[in-house]
């Protein structure tokens, strides 16, 4: 694919020597920002299937309330519930299960200290999506004030939101490093131009066409920008693994069991080829833009 | 004149380098092919300008230059390396790369052309031996003397067997036995069909052989018959 550099003389590519380095960095940074992207998507799917046809129906208790006044409240909710369209089944929590959720936070004696716990109930909606939410609503504020519903669309919405969003900074990230890389690229290209300037007007004029000096300047480039590319990939391989045994640790965990998917592979497997790539694209583009200026 | 068959043609050409004055001026001529022309004039006067035009290395300012019935400025970038293949040039200061082996100096002309490895190998190597250098074949040039440069160089250009032969003072760096050489391998592509211009301050070497001479004086050309006085 690429002439033999033996053309241009060595040791002139001084301009060069970070090339490696920043293609390592882009590499690097597009792997964990591809492994975060594949554990988010991950971690969405598996709330979404866990949520999807699901409500939850809060009932606060009143302050200084007795429990059987809120049980009575909750069966109330329950009425109002299952008397509307849609609504496969309503599950209410007992109040220990409820205080079990929020016991590592407010700890085991939360029963005991008289805490106003709020009691949940789990609605499930059949899957049409066409459960009258806003009617049930109103019709719980009406016959039971101090409910309320948590629709977990919307916090899914707001969760898939902040996650698309570092997706995109993961991509803008790794864009503004790739153009600095390409920077990189036409400087060290411009540089060689220079002080290759005799060795290029020669094979110029001696008959050499703009594409197989272009072809020297890209297997200048191509060299150490993937020798820079599979060490970045080796170091975002190091650092996912590393953060997968740590995260596989943790009790209880939020992340899911990361499964690494071919296509994922394929996707990593391409960094160092997508590193090489740009910068022999640069390279060539500089290349013959310089010499379109010669006759 | 103008619909002849001539393989370099200029026509009320000007040149100048930026926006210096013109170094040459209404240059006018035709070189037929296999024809064989020795370029003189004093230091300064334009010939290594005249020659840049010719092998391509510059636009005329003014007027028209014709190479292998192509008008220079109106053929397409892209179709240019085609013409120079066909130009082999033995340029002033030899412009060998450094960095290359003769061999590898010798043979780019080819590389460039695609030709294959082996017979660049072979025809690079018995060129060089013919010239003297056949020892010499992995030598940097930085290794060599002048008349050993000058001999890559004139390797160099003639390995391609071009159609236009353009030398630069050719035998400036050699001595006379290798000089006699290089003028007879001149003459010897002339015979053959190869256009030959040859600069040169050297005397003799115009008064051996009866090749009209294109002399440029002050930017200005004119062509003048050669009356030998010996050899050929």
């Amino acid at each position: 694919m690429f002439a033999r550099c033996v053309d241009l003389a060595p040791g002139w590519d001084g301009a060069s020597r970070f090339l490696p380095w920043i293609i390592a960095l882009m590499v690097y940074l597009s792997g964990l920002a591809l492994s975060a992207t594949m554990v988010l998507e991950q971690i969405i799917d598996r709330w979404r299937a866990g949520l999807q046809g699901s409500i939850t129906v809060v009932v606060d208790p009143f302050v200084g309330s007795a429990d059987a006044q809120t049980d009575a409240r909750v069966e109330a909710a329950l009425s109002v519930i299952l008397a509307t369209p849609g609504v496969l089944s309503a599950t209410p929590m007992a109040k220990a299960d409820v205080a079990g959720l929020v016991e590592p936070w407010l700890g085991k004696d939360l029963l005991s200290m008289d805490l106003p716990i709020p009691r949940l109930i789990d609605v499930a909606l059949n899957r049409n999506g066409d459960a009258d939410l806003a009617g049930l609503a109103e019709r719980l504020g009406t016959a039971v004030p101090g409910s309320r519903i948590e629709d977990h669309k919307v916090w899914l919405q707001k969760v898939l939101r902040l996650a698309r969003t570092s997706e995109l900074i993961a991509i803008l990230i790794v864009v503004l490093i790739a153009l600095a890389a390409a920077a990189t690229v036409v400087f060290a290209t411009r540089t060689g131009l220079a002080v290759q300037r005799d060795v290029i007007e020669v094979l110029h004029l001696i008959g050499a066409r703009d594409a197989y000096i272009a072809r020297q300047f890209q297997g200048k480039a191509v060299f150490p920008a993937l020798w820079g590319g599979t060490i970045g990939l080796l170091l975002a391989g190091i650092t996912v693994a590393v953060l997968w045994l740590l995260a596989r640790d943790l009790e209880g965990s939020l992340l899911p069991t990361v499964r690494l998917h071919p296509p994922f592979l394929a996707g990593l497997a391409a960094l160092p080829l997508a590193g090489a790539a740009i910068a022999s694209i640069t390279a060539r583009v500089t290349v013959m833009r310089f010499l379109a200026r010669m006759l | 004149m103008a619909g002849a068959n001539h393989l370099v043609r200029f026509e009320n050409v000007g040149m100048r380098y930026g926006d210096e004055p013109e170094v040459l001026r209404d240059i006018t001529f035709h070189l037929g092919p296999g024809s064989y022309h020795f370029l003189t004039g004093p230091s300064g006067a334009g010939k290594t300008s005249l020659l840049r035009l010719m092998y391509l290395a510059h636009q005329p300012s003014r007027g028209s230059v014709s190479i292998f019935n192509h008008d220079v400025a109106s053929t397409p970038r892209d179709e240019l390396p085609d013409l120079r293949r066909r130009i082999g040039v033995v340029f002033q200061n030899f412009r060998l790369l450094d960095h290359l082996s003769a061999l590898d100096n010798v043979a780019l002309p080819l590389r460039i052309a695609g030709a294959r490895r082996d017979t660049i190998q072979e025809h690079v190597a018995e060129l060089l031996t013919w010239v003297g250098l056949g020892e010499y074949l992995d030598a940097q040039p930085r290794t060599l003397s002048d008349g050993e440069k000058q001999r890559v160089a004139i390797a160099r250009a003639v390995i391609s067997r071009p159609r236009l032969l353009l030398a630069d003072e050719p035998t400036g760096s050699v001595d006379g036995e290798q000089g006699s050489r290089i003028l007879h391998l001149f003459e010897e592509l002339n015979k053959i069909g190869t256009t030959v211009v040859l600069a040169t301050h050297d005397r003799t070497i115009i008064e051996r052989y009866k090749h009209p001479v294109l002399h440029i004086e002050q930017g200005t050309l004119s062509v003048r018959r050669n009356v030998a006085k010996g050899g050929k």
